[in-house]
């Protein structure tokens, strides 16, 4: 019988990071699309980061940020009782961090595509700078915003050097699917290994190859 | 007559706006000048899209002053429905003006379709309907026709036409086309560099002959005519004006009209010529003479309460020694109508 924990549990830490992402990098990929400020190019250079880093080096310092006697972690403490590190709250955060690129750079390269005189146009006709971003940029930027969220996602599940630093291996908390194939890995179980394995396998293919056909469809349109 | 007061300042690189002007309400304005005289600027301006030295700090989207791009910039995630509804919509005092709009500009029938499969004059009657929909107080024109064919701008004129007959809100129209200015404005700027270089009435500034804005193929003048007979076994149509009678070809059935005469169109005699093929000779009298170039003279003719703008070489001035208050022949070679 296959072990569903940690596929759900995967599930869950990548649809919450991915939710977290698109409603806060959003705004954030408009700022950098638009901006003129000299700031520009280093937060661009923040955000993409993730991308050239390894797991390991983000995952280090996010243990030390979360950890209890961490900026992050000990506030945490204070405010919760409980440690940001080897939980699922912690594995949200190291995510959104991990996975912020794959969100923001789609919505970005979308809102930078989008015609300046368009948005004046919808300025004009009587929309505020809110009203044209939700009525005019986010549904023209949709295939970017499509893009966000299968990479976001897709990025989130397959996580494991953050993961393992961060989250260490706890069932139900933060032994996600990555984990748990490693771990099948070590105790030579490569039954299990294979099903998790192929399980995310097929998994990649179809949200792949499903966001590829939306695009063409939309393109085609 | 009540006025709408411009009055801006903004610097941009080298260049400088600086425009301190009034315009009446009612009726369309022209501002004609050659690209970079900072005409979309002064739009832009007006707007709100462009910061300007002492404007309102009043945000783009509470202005109500409607805005036609050169592209029509209609929302391409909006059915033509939508797009017509969107300002309406955002303006809590606009009317339902839908049906009004709609059957000005006949766009009834492509409400239902998709922007994408619109012509370019198709969608640029849809983005004009759009900006009526949000019942603005001012309109502003950028070029509206300048993405266009010569096809689908023939087919877009006569609804502005119909715009400058009915609508009461006051419009400025930007172009470089001086025949779109001829026939659809009322009152005339000429931008030149960023400063206003001169502004009047229509008639009057076209019969100005000292503005070289307005002069090479630019120059000519138009006159109000009313159509008074169409002779059928000819095919033509006489218009009546002050100064007199014009015949134009084809048949025209409005009642009054404009009709534009380029000053390369018009030439003088001392006396009526005799078994010419010309057929429109008229009698007036030289108002002023203003050299254009070292070969070419502009001269400013008075038919009744009009005024002609005529072409002729230095070397004839000289020959047929014209001099202001002569009375001479105006032989009219090609006259345009407005519609």
């Amino acid at each position: 019988m296959m072990d569903f924990g940690p596929l759900w549990l995967s599930a869950q830490l990548a649809l919450v990071t991915t939710a977290i992402l698109i409603i806060l990098g959003a705004p954030l990929a408009w700022w950098l699309s638009q901006t003129r400020s000299r700031w520009q190019p280093v937060v661009q250079a923040i955000v993409a980061m993730p991308i050239v880093l390894p797991p390991t080096v983000l995952g280090f310092y996010l243990l030390i940020v979360l950890g209890p006697n961490g900026a992050i972690g000990s506030w945490w403490v204070k405010l919760t009782g409980d440690t940001l590190t080897f939980s699922f709250t912690g594995l949200v955060i190291a995510s959104c961090i991990y996975s912020l690129p794959f969100a923001v750079q789609p919505m970005q390269n979308a809102f930078e595509s989008l015609s300046k005189r368009n948005l004046e146009a919808a300025w004009t006709l009587g929309a505020s700078k809110l009203d044209a971003f939700f009525s005019v940029a986010v549904p023209l930027s949709i295939r970017g915003f499509v893009s966000a969220i299968v990479l976001a996602f897709a990025h989130t599940l397959g996580e494991f050097g953050v993961v393992l630093m961060v989250g260490g291996n706890i069932p139900g908390e933060t032994r996600v699917v990555s984990i748990a194939i490693y771990d099948h890995v070590e105790t030579l179980d490569y039954a299990s290994a294979h099903q998790l394995s192929l399980a995310l396998i097929v998994f990649a293919f179809v949200t792949l190859f499903s966001m590829f056909l939306i695009n063409r469809r939309w393109q085609a349109r | 007559m009540s006025i709408v007061e411009l009055k801006y300042s903004i610097q941009k690189g080298d260049f400088h706006l600086a425009v301190d002007t009034e315009i009446p309400t009612t009726g369309i304005t022209g501002i004609f000048g050659e690209s970079g005289s900072g005409k979309t600027t002064l739009l832009r301006c007006i707007a709100g899209l462009e910061r300007s030295e002492g404007g309102s700090s009043q945000p783009v989207h509470q202005r109500r002053i409607g805005y036609v791009f050169q592209e029509p910039q209609l929302f391409a995630h909006l059915s033509v429905r939508k797009n017509i509804e969107f300002g309406m919509r955002r303006n809590p005092d606009a009317s339902d003006r839908t049906d009004e709009v709609s059957r000005l500009l006949e766009v009834n029938e492509l409400l239902g379709r998709s922007v994408a499969d619109l012509s370019g004059g198709e969608a640029q009657r849809v983005s004009i309907a759009r900006v009526l929909c949000q019942s603005p107080q001012l309109i502003l024109m950028d070029e509206p026709l300048s993405a266009l064919d010569e096809r689908r701008r023939n087919e877009v004129l006569p609804y502005l036409d119909r715009l400058h007959e009915e609508l009461s809100v006051p419009i400025i129209y930007v172009s470089h086309n001086i025949d779109e200015i001829c026939r659809l404005s009322d009152h005339l700027i000429v931008l030149d560099n960023g400063k206003v270089v001169a502004e009047g009435d229509l008639q009057t500034m076209l019969a100005r002959i000292d503005l070289p804005q307005l002069g090479g193929r630019n120059a000519g003048a138009v006159l109000n005519a009313t159509q008074s007979r169409y002779d059928d076994e000819f095919d033509l149509t006489l218009f009546g004006f002050s100064g007199g009678e014009i015949w134009v070809p084809g048949r025209h059935d409005s009642s009054r009209t404009r009709l534009r005469i380029r000053a390369s169109d018009i030439s003088l005699s001392r006396s009526p010529a005799e078994s010419s093929t010309i057929l429109n000779i008229l009698p007036a009298t030289i108002e002023a003479i203003a050299a254009e170039t070292t070969s070419a003279e502009l001269v400013r003719l008075s038919l009744g309460d009009d005024c002609l703008v005529a072409r002729i070489t230095r070397r004839s001035l000289q020959r047929l020694e014209l001099q202001v208050g002569d009375k001479v022949y105006a032989q009219i070679k090609s006259v345009t109508v407005r519609r």
